[in-house]
């Protein structure tokens, strides 16, 4: 599903975020991705859809090696990939529904469709009874359920996750990766960036530990 | 509907909303001024242009002079894209219609016009005229009628100047509102990039944006002038009448009406382009 090999990232003013990485991930798991602040868990994940390319090295996804992908095919890459932000990205602008309504205004369903689509994503998340709601009303757990409903709406074999736990309590955190380890029970290939090791050690999944800028073994 | 046809009439919609009232009224003003200007050269020039503008030459005959001699040789010219004979009886029958002019004639007691020929020639054959046996003067209108449509080209070139410049307007209130719109949804489109959505589909309802405020500027513009024509109509009428005449300004063509609107709806969409080459280069 997702392929890095000899991957380094260098940032413009030199930083070196990421230093001959390699991994796989199989379709169908749920990978951890942990590390301390700075160690390149955020440049992993911004690398998969193309958000940053790497300075050297491949990342497949799909079998599409995203480095050399043109400009115009990115956004259907991205189509493919749910995404989930640390600071969630809402529009504070609309409801809650026109949030996740988001990405289906650039899909082919029909209005209707679209409409069902949305609402089984936050029901999915247990937010269908807040739908008309500001994201602003809501608390940062709910919020953080409502991106990943957007996350989800088009239905992607592919679910990245940056630190979504990181300002939560831990109630609220634990609720939060239920969600995502639910996705995972479906077939979907998650990848969760955390530095909450107790957290993640009660899932038992396969750990990528990162160090500055390399994966430990 | 298909899925193409779908985004674009949303990107449409969301284009009319975000129509500033404001906007197009300051465009609309503006435009209205050549507009209203255009637009009055048009409806003047049946009422005076068409004879005046080319040049006459009147020649006048010596009481003796052979008619019918001269005639054949002015026929026989080339040079002479027309001509018309005048007897001094119609001259004098024509000239008694002016008022107050009657007793003048009467007072003189006899007909004091000489017969005359009407030509429509370019005014530098008078002088070779004028050395016709049995011509008495030759008198060309020419001065004034070049005056006249020298003065409707200088108008008319102040007008496209002024077109021009406006336009350029246009463009820049346009580039300035998109400008502004693309700052106010930066985070929108930011995170509909992020999600996928094409360079395109971001684009597309500023594109429609500008197209809308444009159009809306070019149908208030052709709403001040149809309104200012309206009101000018209700004097320039009256003034005609007691001239006699049924004279009033004309509307555009709604051919041309059109064309106003399709034109600034162009310029709004360039205006929302330039804008977006330069505020939209996102990753």
């Amino acid at each position: 599903m997702v392929s890095f090999s000899a991957v380094a990232k260098r940032y413009p003013g030199g930083h070196e975020a990421l230093k001959d990485v390699s991994f796989t991930i199989e379709p169908g798991e749920l990978v951890f991705l942990t590390g301390r602040s700075g160690a390149g868990k955020s440049t992993v994940l911004k690398l998969i859809p193309a958000i940053e390319r790497p300075s050297a090295g491949s990342v497949l996804v799909n079998g599409q090696n995203v480095a050399s992908l043109k400009r115009a095919a990115i956004p259907y890459l991205r189509r493919n990939i749910g995404l989930v932000f640390q600071d969630q990205k809402l529009l504070y602008d609309r409801s809650v529904y026109d949030n996740v309504m988001l990405p289906l205004a650039f899909s082919d369903h029909p209005p209707k469709e679209a409409a069902r689509r949305a609402r089984a994503a936050l029901d999915k998340v247990g937010l269908l009874e807040r739908e008309r709601a500001n994201p602003i009303q809501l608390s940062g757990g709910e919020q953080q359920r409502v991106a990943i409903a957007r996350a989800v709406v088009n239905r992607p074999s592919l679910l990245l996750a940056d630190e979504p736990t990181a300002n939560l309590d831990a109630e609220s955190a634990a609720r939060i990766l239920d969600i995502f380890a639910a996705f995972h029970q479906v077939g979907v290939t998650v990848l969760l960036s955390s530095h909450d090791q107790a957290l993640i050690g009660r899932y038992g999944r396969r750990v990528l530990t990162l160090d500055a800028g390399r994966l430990a073994a | 509907m298909n899925s193409w046809l779908r985004q674009h009439a949303q990107a449409a919609r969301t284009g009319v909303r975000r129509l500033s009232v404001l906007n197009a009224l300051v465009i609309g003003i503006a435009l209205a001024l050549p507009l209203g200007g255009y637009t009055l050269i048009q409806s003047l020039r049946p009422a005076g242009g068409a004879v005046a503008l080319e040049s006459r030459i009147t020649l006048f005959l010596a009481p003796q002079a052979r008619q019918a001699d001269l005639e054949a040789r002015l026929r026989a010219d080339r040079r002479i894209a027309a001509m018309r004979f005048i007897p001094r009886e119609e001259a004098l029958k024509e000239m008694s219609r002016v008022q107050g002019l009657p007793e003048v004639i009467r007072a003189l007691g006899r007909n004091p016009l000489p017969d005359a020929f009407v030509l429509s020639a370019s005014p530098e054959l008078a002088e070779e005229l004028a050395r016709l046996p049995g011509v008495a003067h030759v008198q060309a209108d020419a001065v004034w009628a070049r005056r006249l449509a020298a003065a409707a080209r200088i108008a008319r070139l102040g007008l496209w100047l002024l077109g021009g410049l406006l336009a350029a307007g246009l463009v820049a209130v346009t580039f300035n509102t998109i400008r502004l719109q693309v700052l106010t949804h930066r985070e929108e489109i930011e995170i509909s990039k992020l999600i996928g959505a094409t360079d395109a589909f971001v684009r597309r309802p500023f594109y429609y944006q500008g197209i809308v405020l444009g159009m809306a500027g070019g149908l208030v513009a052709l709403g001040v002038v149809a309104v200012s024509l309206w009101l000018l109509n209700r004097e320039v009428q009256e003034l005609a009448r007691s001239y006699g005449s049924n004279f009033r300004l004309g509307y555009l063509p709604m051919t041309e009406a059109l064309a106003v609107l399709a034109g600034s709806g162009l310029l709004g969409w360039a205006g929302a382009h330039l804008s977006l080459r330069r505020h939209l280069l996102v990753s």
